[in-house]
Protein backbone atom coordinates (compact mmCIF):
# COMPACT_ATOMS: atom_id res chain seq x y z
CA UNK A 1 0.00 0.00 0.00
CA UNK A 2 1.42 3.37 -1.04
CA UNK A 3 -0.47 6.32 0.41
CA UNK A 4 0.30 9.82 1.64
CA UNK A 5 -0.75 9.11 5.21
CA UNK A 6 0.82 9.02 8.66
CA UNK A 7 -1.01 6.30 10.56
CA UNK A 8 -4.05 4.46 9.14
CA UNK A 9 -5.99 5.13 12.34
CA UNK A 10 -5.44 8.91 12.04
CA UNK A 11 -6.54 9.23 8.41
CA UNK A 12 -10.00 10.71 8.94
CA UNK A 13 -9.08 13.04 11.82
CA UNK A 14 -6.02 14.44 10.04
CA UNK A 15 -7.91 14.93 6.79
CA UNK A 16 -10.60 16.84 8.70
CA UNK A 17 -7.95 19.01 10.37
CA UNK A 18 -6.55 19.88 6.95
CA UNK A 19 -9.97 20.56 5.56
CA UNK A 20 -10.75 22.89 8.44
CA UNK A 21 -7.61 24.92 7.71
CA UNK A 22 -8.10 24.94 3.94
CA UNK A 23 -11.72 26.06 4.09
CA UNK A 24 -11.86 28.08 7.28
CA UNK A 25 -14.07 30.67 5.55
CA UNK A 26 -16.76 28.08 4.76
CA UNK A 27 -16.86 25.48 7.51
CA UNK A 28 -16.23 24.68 11.14
CA UNK A 29 -14.89 21.22 11.90
CA UNK A 30 -15.31 19.36 15.17
CA UNK A 31 -13.41 16.17 15.85
CA UNK A 32 -15.17 14.45 18.74
CA UNK A 33 -17.65 13.49 17.50
CA UNK A 34 -16.53 14.27 13.94
CA UNK A 35 -18.81 16.83 12.31
CA UNK A 36 -18.38 19.37 9.49
CA UNK A 37 -20.67 22.35 9.99
CA UNK A 38 -21.41 25.29 7.76
CA UNK A 39 -19.76 28.46 9.07
CA UNK A 40 -22.17 30.18 11.41
CA UNK A 41 -24.16 27.02 12.10
CA UNK A 42 -27.90 26.87 11.59
CA UNK A 43 -29.84 29.62 9.87
CA UNK A 44 -32.78 30.70 12.06
CA UNK A 45 -36.12 29.85 10.47
CA UNK A 46 -34.63 27.75 7.69
CA UNK A 47 -34.59 23.99 7.22
CA UNK A 48 -31.15 22.45 7.69
CA UNK A 49 -29.90 19.65 5.44
CA UNK A 50 -27.55 17.05 6.92
CA UNK A 51 -25.89 14.15 5.20
CA UNK A 52 -23.08 11.80 6.01
CA UNK A 53 -21.56 8.43 5.46
CA UNK A 54 -18.24 6.71 5.51
CA UNK A 55 -15.13 8.70 4.70
CA UNK A 56 -13.21 7.87 1.52
CA UNK A 57 -15.78 9.40 -0.85
CA UNK A 58 -14.42 12.95 -0.83
CA UNK A 59 -15.50 15.55 -1.67
CA UNK A 60 -18.79 13.87 -0.59
CA UNK A 61 -20.11 14.94 1.95
CA UNK A 62 -17.92 17.48 3.78
CA UNK A 63 -16.93 19.17 0.51
CA UNK A 64 -20.57 20.03 -0.09
CA UNK A 65 -21.14 21.86 3.18
CA UNK A 66 -21.76 25.56 2.68
CA UNK A 67 -24.17 28.09 1.29
CA UNK A 68 -26.83 26.57 -0.95
CA UNK A 69 -26.03 22.92 -0.23
CA UNK A 70 -25.46 21.00 3.02
CA UNK A 71 -25.74 22.53 6.49
CA UNK A 72 -23.59 19.80 8.02
CA UNK A 73 -21.96 16.48 7.26
CA UNK A 74 -20.94 13.59 9.53
CA UNK A 75 -17.93 11.68 8.22
CA UNK A 76 -17.64 8.14 9.57
CA UNK A 77 -14.49 6.03 9.61
CA UNK A 78 -13.31 5.01 6.14
CA UNK A 79 -16.22 3.26 4.37
CA UNK A 80 -18.09 3.01 7.69
CA UNK A 81 -21.29 4.89 8.41
CA UNK A 82 -21.17 7.61 11.07
CA UNK A 83 -22.30 6.82 14.60
CA UNK A 84 -25.56 8.06 16.13
CA UNK A 85 -23.76 10.60 18.33
CA UNK A 86 -22.13 12.18 15.24
CA UNK A 87 -25.50 12.40 13.55
CA UNK A 88 -27.13 13.84 16.66
CA UNK A 89 -24.33 16.41 17.07
CA UNK A 90 -24.55 17.52 13.42
CA UNK A 91 -28.32 17.80 13.62
CA UNK A 92 -28.22 19.87 16.82
CA UNK A 93 -25.46 22.10 15.48
CA UNK A 94 -27.45 23.28 12.47
CA UNK A 95 -31.07 23.19 13.56
CA UNK A 96 -32.49 26.63 12.89
CA UNK A 97 -35.85 25.82 14.45
CA UNK A 98 -37.49 24.82 11.16
CA UNK A 99 -36.44 21.19 11.24
CA UNK A 100 -33.65 19.11 9.74
CA UNK A 101 -33.65 16.83 6.71
CA UNK A 102 -31.33 13.81 6.76
CA UNK A 103 -30.17 12.62 3.34
CA UNK A 104 -29.17 8.98 3.84
CA UNK A 105 -27.58 6.69 1.28
CA UNK A 106 -29.15 3.26 1.27
CA UNK A 107 -26.66 1.06 3.08
CA UNK A 108 -27.67 -1.06 6.05
CA UNK A 109 -25.27 0.69 8.43
CA UNK A 110 -26.13 4.22 7.29
CA UNK A 111 -29.86 3.58 7.59
CA UNK A 112 -29.57 1.99 11.07
CA UNK A 113 -27.31 4.73 12.46
CA UNK A 114 -29.28 7.63 10.96
CA UNK A 115 -32.50 6.18 12.41
CA UNK A 116 -30.91 6.09 15.84
CA UNK A 117 -29.34 9.55 15.40
CA UNK A 118 -32.71 10.97 14.36
CA UNK A 119 -34.34 9.45 17.44
CA UNK A 120 -31.72 11.08 19.66
CA UNK A 121 -32.24 14.46 17.94
CA UNK A 122 -36.01 14.11 18.21
CA UNK A 123 -35.57 13.50 21.93
CA UNK A 124 -33.80 16.87 22.02
CA UNK A 125 -36.93 18.42 20.51
CA UNK A 126 -35.69 18.76 16.93
CA UNK A 127 -38.01 17.87 14.08
CA UNK A 128 -36.19 15.47 11.75
CA UNK A 129 -37.26 14.02 8.41
CA UNK A 130 -35.21 11.55 6.39
CA UNK A 131 -34.99 10.47 2.77
CA UNK A 132 -33.07 7.37 1.72
CA UNK A 133 -31.25 7.71 -1.62
CA UNK A 134 -31.28 4.58 -3.79
CA UNK A 135 -30.33 5.37 -7.38
CA UNK A 136 -27.98 2.51 -8.28
CA UNK A 137 -29.46 0.36 -11.07
CA UNK A 138 -26.61 -2.16 -10.69
CA UNK A 139 -28.59 -3.63 -7.82
CA UNK A 140 -31.38 -5.35 -9.68
CA UNK A 141 -33.75 -7.20 -7.45
CA UNK A 142 -34.58 -5.19 -4.38
CA UNK A 143 -36.86 -7.90 -2.96
CA UNK A 144 -33.87 -10.13 -2.28
CA UNK A 145 -31.25 -7.53 -1.43
CA UNK A 146 -30.89 -4.67 1.00
CA UNK A 147 -32.31 -2.53 -1.82
CA UNK A 148 -30.56 -0.27 -4.26
CA UNK A 149 -27.51 1.61 -3.09
CA UNK A 150 -27.23 5.35 -2.96
CA UNK A 151 -24.46 6.50 -5.30
CA UNK A 152 -23.90 9.40 -7.76
CA UNK A 153 -27.45 10.70 -7.53
CA UNK A 154 -26.66 11.76 -3.96
CA UNK A 155 -24.54 14.68 -5.22
CA UNK A 156 -27.33 16.01 -7.44
CA UNK A 157 -29.88 15.57 -4.66
CA UNK A 158 -27.74 17.44 -2.13
CA UNK A 159 -27.33 20.39 -4.51
CA UNK A 160 -30.99 20.68 -5.48
CA UNK A 161 -32.41 20.03 -2.02
CA UNK A 162 -29.85 22.34 -0.40
CA UNK A 163 -30.97 25.14 -2.71
CA UNK A 164 -34.61 24.57 -1.74
CA UNK A 165 -33.73 24.84 1.94
CA UNK A 166 -31.70 27.97 1.23
CA UNK A 167 -34.68 29.70 -0.41
CA UNK A 168 -36.78 28.92 2.66
CA UNK A 169 -38.96 25.94 1.75
CA UNK A 170 -40.46 24.23 4.79
CA UNK A 171 -39.43 20.75 5.96
CA UNK A 172 -42.34 18.94 4.31
CA UNK A 173 -41.63 20.64 0.97
CA UNK A 174 -37.90 19.96 1.16
CA UNK A 175 -38.54 16.32 1.94
CA UNK A 176 -41.05 15.92 -0.90
CA UNK A 177 -38.62 17.53 -3.32
CA UNK A 178 -35.85 15.22 -2.10
CA UNK A 179 -38.04 12.19 -2.75
CA UNK A 180 -38.95 13.53 -6.20
CA UNK A 181 -35.33 14.04 -7.24
CA UNK A 182 -34.42 10.59 -5.93
CA UNK A 183 -37.29 9.07 -7.90
CA UNK A 184 -35.98 10.69 -11.09
CA UNK A 185 -32.28 9.84 -10.92
CA UNK A 186 -30.50 6.61 -11.89
CA UNK A 187 -26.82 5.67 -11.80
CA UNK A 188 -24.43 2.87 -12.73
CA UNK A 189 -20.71 2.53 -12.01
CA UNK A 190 -17.67 0.54 -13.11
CA UNK A 191 -14.08 0.07 -12.02
CA UNK A 192 -10.71 -0.60 -13.66
CA UNK A 193 -8.97 -1.17 -10.31
CA UNK A 194 -9.87 -1.75 -6.69
CA UNK A 195 -9.20 0.80 -4.01
CA UNK A 196 -7.13 0.04 -0.91
CA UNK A 197 -8.76 0.84 2.42
CA UNK A 198 -5.96 2.27 4.64
CA UNK A 199 -6.63 0.01 7.63
CA UNK A 200 -6.91 -3.06 5.38
CA UNK A 201 -3.59 -2.33 3.68
CA UNK A 202 -4.28 -4.21 0.46
CA UNK A 203 -6.75 -3.89 -2.42
CA UNK A 204 -10.32 -4.90 -1.58
CA UNK A 205 -10.47 -6.99 -4.74
CA UNK A 206 -8.00 -8.09 -7.40
CA UNK A 207 -8.65 -7.19 -11.00
CA UNK A 208 -6.47 -8.41 -13.86
CA UNK A 209 -4.81 -6.01 -16.32
CA UNK A 210 -7.32 -6.81 -19.07
CA UNK A 211 -10.43 -6.84 -16.87
CA UNK A 212 -13.08 -4.44 -15.59
CA UNK A 213 -15.84 -4.68 -12.97
CA UNK A 214 -19.29 -3.50 -13.96
CA UNK A 215 -21.82 -2.44 -11.34
CA UNK A 216 -19.42 -1.64 -8.53
CA UNK A 217 -20.41 0.35 -5.48
CA UNK A 218 -18.53 3.20 -3.84
CA UNK A 219 -17.03 1.12 -1.01
CA UNK A 220 -14.80 -1.14 -3.03
CA UNK A 221 -17.57 -3.70 -3.11
CA UNK A 222 -16.88 -5.89 -6.11
CA UNK A 223 -19.36 -5.41 -8.94
CA UNK A 224 -21.97 -7.76 -10.29
CA UNK A 225 -19.90 -8.98 -13.22
CA UNK A 226 -16.34 -9.02 -14.41
CA UNK A 227 -15.69 -8.53 -18.11
CA UNK A 228 -12.78 -8.03 -20.49
CA UNK A 229 -11.80 -4.36 -20.73
CA UNK A 230 -13.48 -2.47 -23.58
CA UNK A 231 -12.97 0.93 -25.27
CA UNK A 232 -14.47 4.00 -23.57
CA UNK A 233 -17.53 4.25 -25.84
CA UNK A 234 -18.47 0.62 -25.25
CA UNK A 235 -18.12 1.06 -21.48
CA UNK A 236 -20.38 4.13 -21.59
CA UNK A 237 -22.96 2.16 -23.60
CA UNK A 238 -22.81 -0.59 -20.99
CA UNK A 239 -23.43 1.89 -18.14
CA UNK A 240 -26.09 3.97 -19.90
CA UNK A 241 -28.24 1.10 -21.19
CA UNK A 242 -29.55 -0.06 -17.78
CA UNK A 243 -29.87 3.58 -16.60
CA UNK A 244 -32.04 4.54 -19.59
CA UNK A 245 -34.11 1.39 -19.43
CA UNK A 246 -34.81 1.58 -15.71
CA UNK A 247 -36.70 4.85 -15.23
CA UNK A 248 -37.35 4.58 -18.21
CA UNK A 249 -36.02 7.71 -19.87
CA UNK A 250 -37.88 8.64 -23.05
CA UNK A 251 -37.45 10.83 -26.09
CA UNK A 252 -38.35 14.39 -25.13
CA UNK A 253 -37.03 14.08 -21.57
CA UNK A 254 -34.85 16.87 -20.25
CA UNK A 255 -31.87 15.64 -18.27
CA UNK A 256 -28.84 16.40 -16.17
CA UNK A 257 -25.93 14.16 -17.16
CA UNK A 258 -23.31 13.48 -14.50
CA UNK A 259 -20.10 11.62 -15.32
CA UNK A 260 -18.32 10.98 -12.05
CA UNK A 261 -14.78 9.77 -11.47
CA UNK A 262 -14.15 7.22 -8.71
CA UNK A 263 -10.99 9.03 -7.56
CA UNK A 264 -8.21 7.50 -9.67
CA UNK A 265 -9.34 8.27 -13.20
CA UNK A 266 -8.11 11.47 -14.88
CA UNK A 267 -10.52 14.08 -16.17
CA UNK A 268 -9.09 13.41 -19.63
CA UNK A 269 -10.79 10.01 -19.59
CA UNK A 270 -13.98 11.30 -17.95
CA UNK A 271 -14.41 13.83 -20.76
CA UNK A 272 -13.96 11.07 -23.36
CA UNK A 273 -16.77 9.20 -21.62
CA UNK A 274 -18.89 12.34 -21.31
CA UNK A 275 -18.55 13.06 -25.05
CA UNK A 276 -20.01 9.68 -25.97
CA UNK A 277 -22.67 9.71 -23.25
CA UNK A 278 -24.10 13.02 -24.44
CA UNK A 279 -24.06 11.77 -28.05
CA UNK A 280 -26.00 8.63 -27.08
CA UNK A 281 -28.63 10.72 -25.27
CA UNK A 282 -28.96 13.12 -28.21
CA UNK A 283 -29.62 10.16 -30.51
CA UNK A 284 -32.33 9.01 -28.12
CA UNK A 285 -34.02 12.42 -28.22
CA UNK A 286 -33.09 13.24 -24.62
CA UNK A 287 -32.03 16.86 -24.13
CA UNK A 288 -29.06 17.29 -21.84
CA UNK A 289 -29.77 20.66 -20.21
CA UNK A 290 -27.27 20.55 -17.35
CA UNK A 291 -24.08 18.60 -16.81
CA UNK A 292 -21.45 17.78 -14.22
CA UNK A 293 -18.12 16.06 -14.92
CA UNK A 294 -15.48 15.33 -12.31
CA UNK A 295 -14.60 13.47 -9.11
CA UNK A 296 -17.51 14.21 -6.75
CA UNK A 297 -18.38 10.89 -5.11
CA UNK A 298 -15.28 8.76 -5.05
CA UNK A 299 -14.02 5.48 -3.72
CA UNK A 300 -10.54 6.42 -2.46
CA UNK A 301 -8.08 5.92 -5.36
CA UNK A 302 -10.24 3.52 -7.36
CA UNK A 303 -9.98 3.93 -11.13
CA UNK A 304 -13.37 3.95 -12.74
CA UNK A 305 -16.45 6.05 -13.19
CA UNK A 306 -20.17 6.21 -12.78
CA UNK A 307 -22.82 7.75 -14.97
CA UNK A 308 -25.92 9.35 -13.45
CA UNK A 309 -28.92 10.70 -15.31
CA UNK A 310 -31.52 12.92 -13.69
CA UNK A 311 -34.82 13.71 -15.40
CA UNK A 312 -35.26 17.43 -14.91
CA UNK A 313 -38.27 19.66 -14.46
CA UNK A 314 -38.34 23.46 -14.31
CA UNK A 315 -38.03 23.60 -10.54
CA UNK A 316 -35.03 21.27 -10.46
CA UNK A 317 -33.27 23.36 -13.13
CA UNK A 318 -33.89 26.55 -11.15
CA UNK A 319 -32.56 24.97 -7.96
CA UNK A 320 -29.55 23.42 -9.72
CA UNK A 321 -28.65 26.85 -11.09
CA UNK A 322 -29.08 28.58 -7.73
CA UNK A 323 -25.88 29.94 -6.12
CA UNK A 324 -23.72 27.45 -4.27
CA UNK A 325 -20.53 28.05 -2.33
CA UNK A 326 -18.86 24.98 -0.89
CA UNK A 327 -15.33 23.57 -0.93
CA UNK A 328 -16.04 21.35 -3.92
CA UNK A 329 -18.89 22.99 -5.81
CA UNK A 330 -19.21 26.68 -6.43
CA UNK A 331 -21.10 28.85 -8.85
CA UNK A 332 -23.18 32.03 -8.80
CA UNK A 333 -21.86 32.92 -5.35
CA UNK B 1 -14.76 -36.06 43.38
CA UNK B 2 -17.22 -34.63 40.93
CA UNK B 3 -16.13 -32.46 38.02
CA UNK B 4 -16.45 -28.79 38.93
CA UNK B 5 -19.28 -27.15 37.04
CA UNK B 6 -20.06 -23.52 36.45
CA UNK B 7 -23.59 -22.93 37.58
CA UNK B 8 -23.63 -19.17 37.19
CA UNK B 9 -21.92 -16.23 35.51
CA UNK B 10 -20.81 -13.36 37.73
CA UNK B 11 -20.18 -9.77 36.73
CA UNK B 12 -16.48 -10.58 36.58
CA UNK B 13 -17.23 -13.52 34.26
CA UNK B 14 -19.14 -11.25 31.86
CA UNK B 15 -16.26 -8.76 31.85
CA UNK B 16 -13.80 -11.63 31.32
CA UNK B 17 -15.84 -12.94 28.40
CA UNK B 18 -16.01 -9.52 26.72
CA UNK B 19 -12.26 -9.15 27.31
CA UNK B 20 -11.68 -12.54 25.70
CA UNK B 21 -13.96 -11.59 22.77
CA UNK B 22 -11.98 -8.38 22.29
CA UNK B 23 -8.69 -10.26 22.31
CA UNK B 24 -9.90 -12.85 19.78
CA UNK B 25 -11.32 -10.18 17.46
CA UNK B 26 -8.08 -8.21 17.66
CA UNK B 27 -6.04 -11.34 16.89
CA UNK B 28 -8.34 -12.04 13.97
CA UNK B 29 -8.75 -8.45 12.82
CA UNK B 30 -7.08 -9.11 9.45
CA UNK B 31 -9.00 -12.37 8.95
CA UNK B 32 -12.32 -10.56 9.46
CA UNK B 33 -11.18 -7.75 7.14
CA UNK B 34 -10.31 -10.36 4.50
CA UNK B 35 -13.70 -12.06 4.82
CA UNK B 36 -15.40 -8.67 4.51
CA UNK B 37 -13.23 -7.67 1.54
CA UNK B 38 -14.49 -10.68 -0.38
CA UNK B 39 -18.16 -9.74 -0.17
CA UNK B 40 -18.40 -6.35 1.55
CA UNK B 41 -16.41 -3.24 2.27
CA UNK B 42 -13.44 -4.49 4.29
CA UNK B 43 -14.25 -2.75 7.56
CA UNK B 44 -15.66 -5.44 9.88
CA UNK B 45 -12.43 -6.47 11.62
CA UNK B 46 -11.32 -2.89 12.08
CA UNK B 47 -14.68 -1.70 13.42
CA UNK B 48 -15.12 -4.57 15.88
CA UNK B 49 -11.56 -4.31 17.17
CA UNK B 50 -11.94 -0.55 17.65
CA UNK B 51 -15.38 -0.85 19.28
CA UNK B 52 -14.39 -3.62 21.69
CA UNK B 53 -11.24 -1.77 22.72
CA UNK B 54 -13.44 1.23 23.56
CA UNK B 55 -15.89 -1.03 25.43
CA UNK B 56 -13.10 -2.49 27.54
CA UNK B 57 -11.85 1.00 28.33
CA UNK B 58 -15.36 1.92 29.45
CA UNK B 59 -15.59 -1.18 31.67
CA UNK B 60 -12.21 -0.39 33.21
CA UNK B 61 -13.07 3.28 33.77
CA UNK B 62 -16.32 2.46 35.54
CA UNK B 63 -16.39 -1.10 36.91
CA UNK B 64 -19.91 -2.51 36.47
CA UNK B 65 -21.97 -3.47 39.50
CA UNK B 66 -23.90 -6.30 37.85
CA UNK B 67 -23.88 -8.45 34.73
CA UNK B 68 -26.61 -6.21 33.30
CA UNK B 69 -24.45 -3.13 33.94
CA UNK B 70 -21.52 -4.70 32.14
CA UNK B 71 -23.63 -5.69 29.16
CA UNK B 72 -25.17 -2.22 29.00
CA UNK B 73 -21.79 -0.48 29.06
CA UNK B 74 -20.65 -2.63 26.15
CA UNK B 75 -23.88 -1.90 24.27
CA UNK B 76 -23.64 1.84 24.69
CA UNK B 77 -20.02 1.95 23.59
CA UNK B 78 -20.62 -0.19 20.50
CA UNK B 79 -23.65 1.87 19.44
CA UNK B 80 -21.87 5.19 19.97
CA UNK B 81 -18.39 4.32 18.70
CA UNK B 82 -18.57 1.70 15.97
CA UNK B 83 -20.93 2.89 13.23
CA UNK B 84 -21.47 0.68 10.20
CA UNK B 85 -23.99 -2.12 10.56
CA UNK B 86 -22.06 -4.02 13.21
CA UNK B 87 -22.25 -1.19 15.77
CA UNK B 88 -26.04 -0.99 15.95
CA UNK B 89 -26.52 -4.75 15.56
CA UNK B 90 -24.06 -5.89 18.23
CA UNK B 91 -25.02 -2.87 20.34
CA UNK B 92 -28.68 -3.82 20.20
CA UNK B 93 -27.82 -7.43 21.09
CA UNK B 94 -25.91 -6.38 24.22
CA UNK B 95 -28.58 -3.84 25.16
CA UNK B 96 -31.42 -6.38 24.95
CA UNK B 97 -29.29 -8.93 26.79
CA UNK B 98 -28.74 -6.39 29.55
CA UNK B 99 -32.46 -5.66 29.85
CA UNK B 100 -33.26 -9.39 29.98
CA UNK B 101 -31.12 -9.91 33.10
CA UNK B 102 -31.70 -6.59 34.86
CA UNK B 103 -31.46 -6.79 38.66
CA UNK B 104 -29.61 -10.13 38.83
CA UNK B 105 -26.29 -10.49 40.61
CA UNK B 106 -25.44 -13.79 38.96
CA UNK B 107 -26.74 -15.49 35.84
CA UNK B 108 -27.94 -19.08 35.98
CA UNK B 109 -28.51 -21.27 32.93
CA UNK B 110 -32.08 -20.02 32.50
CA UNK B 111 -30.91 -16.40 32.68
CA UNK B 112 -28.26 -17.07 30.07
CA UNK B 113 -30.78 -18.55 27.67
CA UNK B 114 -33.20 -15.67 28.28
CA UNK B 115 -30.39 -13.22 27.60
CA UNK B 116 -29.45 -14.99 24.38
CA UNK B 117 -33.04 -15.11 23.13
CA UNK B 118 -33.46 -11.38 23.82
CA UNK B 119 -30.18 -10.55 22.10
CA UNK B 120 -31.04 -12.61 19.03
CA UNK B 121 -34.52 -11.09 18.82
CA UNK B 122 -32.98 -7.61 19.02
CA UNK B 123 -30.65 -8.34 16.11
CA UNK B 124 -33.46 -9.79 14.02
CA UNK B 125 -35.74 -6.82 14.65
CA UNK B 126 -33.03 -4.21 13.94
CA UNK B 127 -31.48 -5.87 10.92
CA UNK B 128 -34.67 -7.49 9.61
CA UNK B 129 -32.68 -10.52 8.48
CA UNK B 130 -33.86 -14.12 8.63
CA UNK B 131 -31.92 -17.38 8.79
CA UNK B 132 -30.50 -18.11 5.34
CA UNK B 133 -29.85 -14.45 4.44
CA UNK B 134 -26.09 -14.93 5.02
CA UNK B 135 -25.77 -12.64 8.02
CA UNK B 136 -24.89 -12.94 11.69
CA UNK B 137 -28.41 -14.30 12.26
CA UNK B 138 -27.20 -17.55 10.69
CA UNK B 139 -24.88 -18.00 13.67
CA UNK B 140 -27.17 -16.47 16.33
CA UNK B 141 -30.29 -18.53 15.59
CA UNK B 142 -28.76 -22.02 15.77
CA UNK B 143 -26.74 -20.92 18.81
CA UNK B 144 -29.87 -19.81 20.67
CA UNK B 145 -31.71 -22.99 19.69
CA UNK B 146 -28.82 -25.16 20.88
CA UNK B 147 -28.64 -23.22 24.15
CA UNK B 148 -32.36 -23.77 24.70
CA UNK B 149 -32.02 -27.50 23.95
CA UNK B 150 -29.11 -27.80 26.37
CA UNK B 151 -31.11 -26.05 29.07
CA UNK B 152 -34.13 -28.29 28.44
CA UNK B 153 -31.81 -31.29 28.84
CA UNK B 154 -30.76 -30.09 32.28
CA UNK B 155 -27.49 -28.44 31.25
CA UNK B 156 -25.74 -25.89 33.42
CA UNK B 157 -24.35 -22.55 32.26
CA UNK B 158 -21.19 -24.05 30.87
CA UNK B 159 -23.11 -26.77 28.99
CA UNK B 160 -25.56 -24.19 27.60
CA UNK B 161 -22.77 -21.92 26.36
CA UNK B 162 -20.68 -24.81 25.01
CA UNK B 163 -23.67 -26.00 22.97
CA UNK B 164 -24.36 -22.47 21.76
CA UNK B 165 -20.74 -21.96 20.78
CA UNK B 166 -20.56 -25.17 18.78
CA UNK B 167 -23.78 -24.30 16.97
CA UNK B 168 -22.62 -20.75 16.22
CA UNK B 169 -19.42 -22.15 14.76
CA UNK B 170 -21.36 -24.55 12.53
CA UNK B 171 -23.79 -21.78 11.61
CA UNK B 172 -20.97 -19.48 10.53
CA UNK B 173 -19.41 -22.25 8.43
CA UNK B 174 -22.81 -22.94 6.86
CA UNK B 175 -22.98 -19.39 5.48
CA UNK B 176 -20.28 -20.21 2.92
CA UNK B 177 -22.53 -21.52 0.13
CA UNK B 178 -25.36 -19.04 0.78
CA UNK B 179 -26.29 -16.14 -1.52
CA UNK B 180 -26.54 -12.95 0.57
CA UNK B 181 -29.93 -11.27 0.80
CA UNK B 182 -29.14 -8.61 3.40
CA UNK B 183 -26.34 -6.17 4.06
CA UNK B 184 -23.74 -5.02 1.62
CA UNK B 185 -22.93 -8.53 0.40
CA UNK B 186 -26.45 -8.73 -1.07
CA UNK B 187 -25.36 -6.36 -3.83
CA UNK B 188 -23.15 -9.12 -5.20
CA UNK B 189 -26.03 -11.50 -5.81
CA UNK B 190 -24.78 -14.97 -6.82
CA UNK B 191 -21.17 -13.83 -6.48
CA UNK B 192 -21.53 -13.71 -2.70
CA UNK B 193 -21.71 -17.53 -2.58
CA UNK B 194 -18.48 -19.32 -1.66
CA UNK B 195 -17.46 -16.90 1.10
CA UNK B 196 -18.06 -17.11 4.85
CA UNK B 197 -20.06 -14.22 6.28
CA UNK B 198 -17.90 -11.94 8.43
CA UNK B 199 -20.71 -11.06 10.89
CA UNK B 200 -21.55 -14.74 11.45
CA UNK B 201 -17.83 -15.37 11.97
CA UNK B 202 -17.44 -12.70 14.64
CA UNK B 203 -20.63 -14.01 16.26
CA UNK B 204 -19.02 -17.44 16.55
CA UNK B 205 -16.05 -15.72 18.23
CA UNK B 206 -18.40 -14.05 20.71
CA UNK B 207 -20.00 -17.35 21.71
CA UNK B 208 -16.61 -19.06 21.92
CA UNK B 209 -15.42 -16.34 24.29
CA UNK B 210 -18.41 -16.75 26.62
CA UNK B 211 -18.14 -20.56 26.45
CA UNK B 212 -14.44 -20.50 27.30
CA UNK B 213 -15.01 -18.28 30.33
CA UNK B 214 -17.94 -20.42 31.53
CA UNK B 215 -15.93 -23.62 31.01
CA UNK B 216 -13.04 -22.47 33.17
Amino acid sequence: MKKIINDPSDVVAEALQGMALAHADLIDVRLDPAVVVRKGGGVPGKVAVVSGGGSGHEPLHGGFVGRGMLSAACPGAVFTSPTPDQIEAATKAVDGGAGVLHIVKNYTGDVLNFETGAELAAADGIEVAAVVVDDDVAVKDSLYTAGRRGVGGTVLIEKIVGAAAERGDDLAAVRTLCERVNANVRSMGMALTSCTVPHAGKPTFELGEGEMEIGIGIHGEPGRERLPLEPADAIVDRLLAPVLEDLPFASGDRALLFVNGMGGTPLLELYIAYRHAEAVLRERGITVERRLVGNYITSLEMQGMSVSLLRLDDEMVELWDAPVHTAALRWGA
Amino acid sequence: MSTPVTDSLTTADVVAAVTRFGAVVTENRQYLIDLDSAIGDADHGENMARGLAAALEALAAEPPASPADALKAVATTLIRKVGGASGPLYGTAFLRASTAVAGKDQLGAEDVVALLVAARDGIVSRGKAEPGDKTMVDAWTPAVEAAQAALDGGGDVSAVLAAASAAAQDGAAATVPLVARKGRASYLGERSAGHQDPGATSTAMLFAAFASVAGQ
